[in-house]
């Protein structure tokens, strides 16, 4: 309970003290941090998905919070015609930074870019 | 040339193998399964299970892809498109197929069997044996797989196989689903509907579409399950048998 409520404190700070990336319209939008405190998953969320993908592909693990999936499904927004928008599309949460620092996500070559990975759900 | 396959050599190369791999794996990665519960897995797959399938291919209708059909769908390998400029025919041989139709006669006698051929998930693949960099692998619950992170592309597994089983994407895939990940120069193969597994589902899409009940899945370790129950009852047989590999689908009618 004490690390529960320490981990919503630093959670807490670090969404106010961030500036925030996150797309308006996406289910992270609305929360006050990710799966980890905003500053840990700046500098770490590559680490936390290389790790993740070896448990899932090799032991089945899926229910983790530190999965692909789970960074789309919450990062994604939907367009005026209720469609999702790709992740890695020009300014959405994924793209955004990485054009930013000029680095290339090749993730998405290989994975789906919305919740569903079918087109128009 | 002795045609006779040395077990001895390939377990000591496999017992070899893991004493390797089992350095690098970190404590409590043998932990125990609760691959029972529905909900998504949060413990590792355990050797425990091991997932195996029976096809009665007397049930099998002349022409009828009911499975290829809901395995491409469920796999999102009906998303793929013939790139432009491409030759149909070329296309048509060389895109993914995880499950096939096969006719097969005796010349002999004329009789005729149809039957859905994919991945057998072999107790001792030879697509594992062959693979360089560890991307083909067996799973501890006897799923045959590819981890797409390390497939290099080199095609070996699929020069390796006796099942012609495996595909390799040619070209970038613009449209995959979240449970199937695709790219472009990497091999794949049936994966006995992993994602469902991991889920806490106890189907394939295949069995699940079959309107002749054909296909019966499960865990060939549990002599309750109903995979267990009619290969004891059935007479079945293993394709290319003589190759020992101990495969996980097993035929009848053949």
């Amino acid at each position: 309970m004490l690390t529960g409520a320490l981990v919503l404190v630093l959670g807490a700070n670090a969404a106010e003290h961030s500036n925030r990336s996150v797309v308006k319209g996406s289910k992270a939008y609305e929360l006050d941090s990710c799966v980890e405190p905003t500053s840990v998953m700046r500098k770490l969320h590559p680490t936390f998905i290389k790790h993740q993908r070896d448990i899932t592909v090799h032991h089945g693990i899926r229910g983790d919070k530190h999965s692909l999936s789970g960074c789309v499904d919450c990062h994604a927004t939907k367009d005026a015609q209720g469609r999702y928008t790709p992740v890695n599309a020009p300014g959405q949460f994924c793209e955004s930074c990485h054009e930013y620092a000029g680095v290339e996500i090749p993730c998405f070559t290989c994975h789906a870019t919305t919740p569903t990975g079918r087109k128009g759900e | 040339m002795s045609q006779d396959i040395d077990q001895e050599r390939r377990q000591f190369v496999s017992v070899a193998g893991l004493a390797a791999a089992a350095t690098v794996v970190a404590p409590g990665a043998f932990l125990l399964d609760g691959s029972a519960e529905a909900g998504s897995r949060r413990e590792p797959a355990v050797d425990k299970v091991r997932y195996g399938m029976f096809i009665d291919t007397t049930k099998c209708a002349d022409g009828c892809t009911e499975c290829v059909t809901a395995c491409e769908k469920e796999n999102g390998i009906d998303l793929l498109r013939m790139p432009e400029g491409a030759d149909p025919e070329e296309w048509d041989r060389q895109r993914p197929r995880w499950m096939r139709t096969v006719k097969v006669k005796d010349r002999l006698t004329g009789r005729v069997s149809n039957l859905p051929m994919m991945c057998q998930h072999c107790e001792h693949p030879p697509c594992v044996d062959v693979c360089p960099t560890g991307a083909s692998f067996r799973r501890a619950d006897g799923i045959v797989m590819v981890d797409r992170h390390i497939c290099i592309g080199c095609r070996y597994c699929m020069m390796a196989c006796p099942y012609k089983a495996r595909s390799f994407i040619h070209e970038n895939v613009d449209q995959q689903l979240s449970i199937a990940p695709r790219g472009k120069g990497c091999v794949e193969s049936c994966n006995f509907c992993v994602h469902r597994r991991d889920n806490g589902e106890n189907t394939t899409a295949c069995q699940d579409a079959c309107s002749h009940g054909a296909i019966v899945f499960g865990d060939l370790n549990d002599s309750n399950s109903e995979v267990s129950k009619v290969l004891r009852e059935k007479d079945n047989t293993q394709l290319r048998a003589d190759l020992k590999l101990n495969t996980s689908v097993r035929y009848c009618g053949i």
